[in-house]
């Protein structure tokens, strides 16, 4: 089972889990999986149009998956897979 | 009775703060803090601070690395701290969020907001989003 990283804010929204299990097999499936387990995380991961919020980094290991192949990144039973929340600001 | 949560600082922290606000200026500073939480009010005591990573004019802008956030998740691991908050500042403009800041937020955070009109003129002041996405503000005590 590939194992999901949660960051600190959207942990109030996947009962305090900081990691959780999935063994869905590209990143687009695991965060709809997750989505569906804790629904509040829904509006977090995705935007209206169902594709993964631009304002979140997704990590596979230590690769971005916009320099892997986006939500189809494929997972296995040892990816660590992060959610990593883009800081910014004016 | 104002019932808003109160923010804390240990002193350290928050002069560190100041400090990288200071001399940041007249560019934006950013960094992360870490405490406890007791019910909704909060208490800073230890700080990270990391470089503004924005490509471009970083005196009304500021973005922090991947790499630093993960650091700072780690750190809070480490220290058995929870990551409560961002803190910028606002180099001659209130502390107070911009649009570009509510776009960007995430849930949860203290979004503290350092103003600098100059070196002895500075103001603090701290926000969260509410579940309808909208910055309420937290008293910086």
């Amino acid at each position: 089972m590939a194992t999901v990283i949660i960051p600190t804010p959207l942990r109030k929204f996947t009962e305090n889990n900081a990691r959780l299990e999935t063994d869905e097999t590209t990143v687009k499936s695991a965060l709809r999986s997750l989505s569906e387990k804790y629904p509040d995380l829904r509006r977090h991961l995705f935007d209206d149009s169902g594709n993964i919020r631009s304002f979140l980094n997704i990590f596979v290991g230590e690769d971005d998956i916009r320099d892997r192949n986006q939500g189809d990144t494929p997972l296995d039973s040892n990816t660590v897979l992060s959610i990593v929340p883009a800081i910014a600001g004016g | 009775m104002d019932t808003r949560p109160v923010l804390t600082f240990q002193p350290d922290v928050y002069n560190r703060m100041l400090d990288d606000a200071r001399k940041c200026f007249p560019d934006e500073c950013c960094g992360f803090l870490f405490g406890e939480e007791n019910g909704a009010n909060r208490h800073f005591s230890e700080i990270l601070i990391v470089d503004n990573a924005k490509e471009g004019d970083k005196r009304r802008r500021f973005s922090i690395t991947s790499r630093d956030y993960m650091k700072a998740e780690l750190m809070a691991a480490k220290l058995n701290l929870t990551l409560l908050g961002v803190y910028h500042s606002h180099p001659v403009h209130p502390a107070v969020p911009s649009e570009h800041d509510l776009n960007v937020a995430m849930p949860y955070f203290s979004y503290v907001i350092i103003s600098v009109y100059g070196q002895d003129d500075i103001s603090v002041r701290s926000w969260k989003l509410n579940d309808e996405r909208q910055f309420e503000e937290e008293l910086v005590s």
